[in-house]
């Protein structure tokens, strides 16, 4: 029994598993209500964005402001599926073409425009987002400006969970391997990466890919659960708050951006109430973490589950020395 | 004893300057050879077209691996590192932030067989090629006593041993051909002197063929079979320690009167 906890897999399951009950339950109980659902979707939906930003920023090391830009295509497009299609079968059909469609956008921008460095790439991508936003208000399909209504709500917590657990691992599990390496090395020293057999321009593009890919779930999701949208949503603004998510977690962490994604979405939570001063407070917040730690706030380290085994640990060893000096008291006695 | 690499009327203007002119160079199979010459005489660049860092203006590079030739003139770097021509740089360029065990296997990457599903899914082939990638890697590292420095940042490690570690992750994307680019620079005459015989130990054992830049003499002229030395982009001499000490032009161009009482 001891044994089975102590793989890496069975904890994470484990830890995985009480996440969500614990939050089902919460729902269920009406203790999370739907003003805080809302709140909840807006979490996971920002992790899946930051995750995936970070994989093509804070990983491969290519600076990318075109994030809405992804998403929206996601967006869009399982809007339009599941308005034809109002079926759990058109929403994953909308998720999966949406995401296909934002992947593919993002493999014909990112082949010329990952040549570009620094500076040049994000105002690049910049742009690139610009012009989807454009093309959705004028086209017809989309509805223009005045965006799309009633759009069918499938996604609920489950399916939140599950998309954002499972890009999530997808992501850190591919960083683990020799092409999230190759991804790694590209950031480390794009020269050196070249001159020890990685084709550069492959695997920028093959983080631009996923990267886009994911941005298309998360577009996707949003639609689905916030059963409008709007060209404008998809602004520059929000490819810049996906950027600040990724920034404030600690370029290269995974688990920091899921922290951030969570910790602004709280912080921006509370102080709905506040109206005026919430983006003056929001704005101060980040400022105050950005001098104390301009690294983020977990730099590139990630938290691992090996904390719980630690503390495990401890609890374990403690537990044997008791036995010992109940056992010495027995023999005493 | 067969010609490995044959370097032909290389040259490479950069607008007016011609860094490197009509440079012909022959490597025999197994022969460690110094390239010198004064600082700007144009070595790196030598370096950087046979790496396909600089496209050449004109000439031609041709490997000669098993009796097959391949030209590197105008492949990309990572074209040629897979042709089996791998190197150090000058200013050390380590991943940095990475293990010393990621610099290695990044290196090795080109052999992994997995393709990108079962990265993402970790599949039994990710885990049997990781396996094998690391335990490689590990080997590697012990020849270069880094194998208990595995987990440490490579940014951490002493100036000695980060210049180690390039070699060990060039040899990682198992070359026929070498290049070291100034090995021994920041290093002390001891640490010198340790560097030579691992240089020379790590040829026979790799089977490869080297080349190096190098300015500090008594490592070039203690290995080296042969020598070419290059200024103003052109090579002036070509031959033996012995005759390159002796040799007017050198003398005059670069080595100045200390080498031939050396």
């Amino acid at each position: 029994m001891k044994k089975i906890f102590e793989t890496q897999a069975v904890r994470k399951l484990v830890f995985l598993a009480l996440t969500f009950v614990i939050i089902q339950l919460l729902i269920s109980t009406n203790i999370i209500d739907a003003y805080l659902q809302n709140t909840l979707a807006a979490i996971c939906i920002n992790i899946i964005l930051a995750v995936s930003l970070n994989l093509i920023t804070g990983f491969t090391g290519q600076f990318s402001l075109g994030h809405a830009g992804f998403m929206s295509i996601g967006a869009y497009t399982c809007a339009i599926i599941t308005l034809r299609m109002p079926t759990m079968l058109g929403f994953f059909l909308g998720v999966f073409a949406g995401a296909v469609l934002a992947a593919l956008i993002g493999f014909v921008v990112g082949l010329p425009t990952l040549r570009l460095r620094g500076d040049y790439l994000a105002i690049a991508t910049l742009g690139m987002a610009e012009i989807i936003r454009i093309v959705f208000i004028n086209l017809k399909i989309t509805n223009g400006a005045a965006g799309l209504q009633g759009i069918p709500r499938f996604v609920n917590w489950t399916w939140l969970f599950i998309f954002t657990v499972g890009t999530v691992l997808l992501i850190s599990n591919f960083l683990k391997s020799s092409h999230g390496r190759a991804c790694i090395a590209i950031r480390e020293d794009e020269i050196a990466a070249d001159a020890m057999g990685i084709n550069t321009t492959k695997y920028k593009v093959t983080a631009f890919v996923i990267g886009a890919f994911c941005a298309g779930i998360a577009g996707a999701l949003y639609a689905s659960y916030f059963y409008f949208l709007k060209p404008n949503i998809f602004d520059f603004l929000k490819s810049v708050n996906v950027l600040v998510i990724v920034v404030l977690g600690g370029l290269g962490s995974i688990s920091g951006s899921i922290f951030a994604a969570i910790l602004l979405e709280i912080i921006s939570t509370f102080l709905q109430s506040l109206s005026e001063l919430r983006m003056v407070m929001y704005a101060l917040l980040l400022i105050i973490i950005m001098i104390f730690r301009p690294q983020g706030l977990m730099g590139s380290k990630e938290v691992t589950l090996s904390v719980f085994n630690k503390l495990g640990g401890n609890f374990r060893s403690g537990m044997s020395k008791l036995e010992q000096r109940l056992k010495s008291k027995k023999g005493r006695v | 004893m067969s010609v490995i690499l044959n370097v032909e009327k290389l040259t490479k203007s950069f607008g007016g300057l011609t860094a490197v002119s009509n440079v012909n160079i022959q490597l025999e199979q197994g022969e460690l050879v110094g390239l010198i010459g004064p600082n700007g005489a144009g070595k790196t660049t030598v370096f950087n077209l046979l790496t396909g860092v600089y496209v050449p203006s004109s000439g031609t590079i041709t490997l000669s691996r098993d009796d097959n030739k391949v030209a590197l003139q105008g492949l990309k770097p990572y074209k040629v590192c897979k042709t089996g021509v791998a190197r150090t740089f000058q200013n050390i360029r380590l991943f940095k932030d990475l293990t010393v065990l990621d610099n290695v296997r990044i290196a090795m990457h080109k052999n992994v067989k997995y393709g990108l599903l079962s990265s993402f899914l970790h599949l039994p082939s990710y885990k049997r090629e990781e396996k094998k990638l690391t335990e490689e890697s590990i080997e590697l590292l012990k020849i270069f006593n880094l194998d208990n420095k595995k987990d440490e940042y490579a940014k951490n490690l002493p100036y000695g041993e980060q210049r180690h570690l390039e070699i060990a992750r060039a040899l990682a994307t198992n070359p026929v051909l070498l290049l070291l680019d100034e090995p021994a620079a920041g290093m002390n005459p001891a640490e010198t002197a340790k560097l030579t015989e691992l240089i020379g130990w790590i040829r026979e054992k790799f089977n490869l063929t080297i080349i190096l830049i190098e300015h500090d003499m008594s490592l070039v002229m203690k290995i080296c079979e042969r020598i070419y030395v290059l200024d103003y982009g052109m090579v002036i001499a070509n031959g033996t320690p012995d005759e390159i000490k002796t040799n007017k032009r050198v003398i005059e161009a670069y080595l100045g009167e200390d080498v031939s009482n050396a």
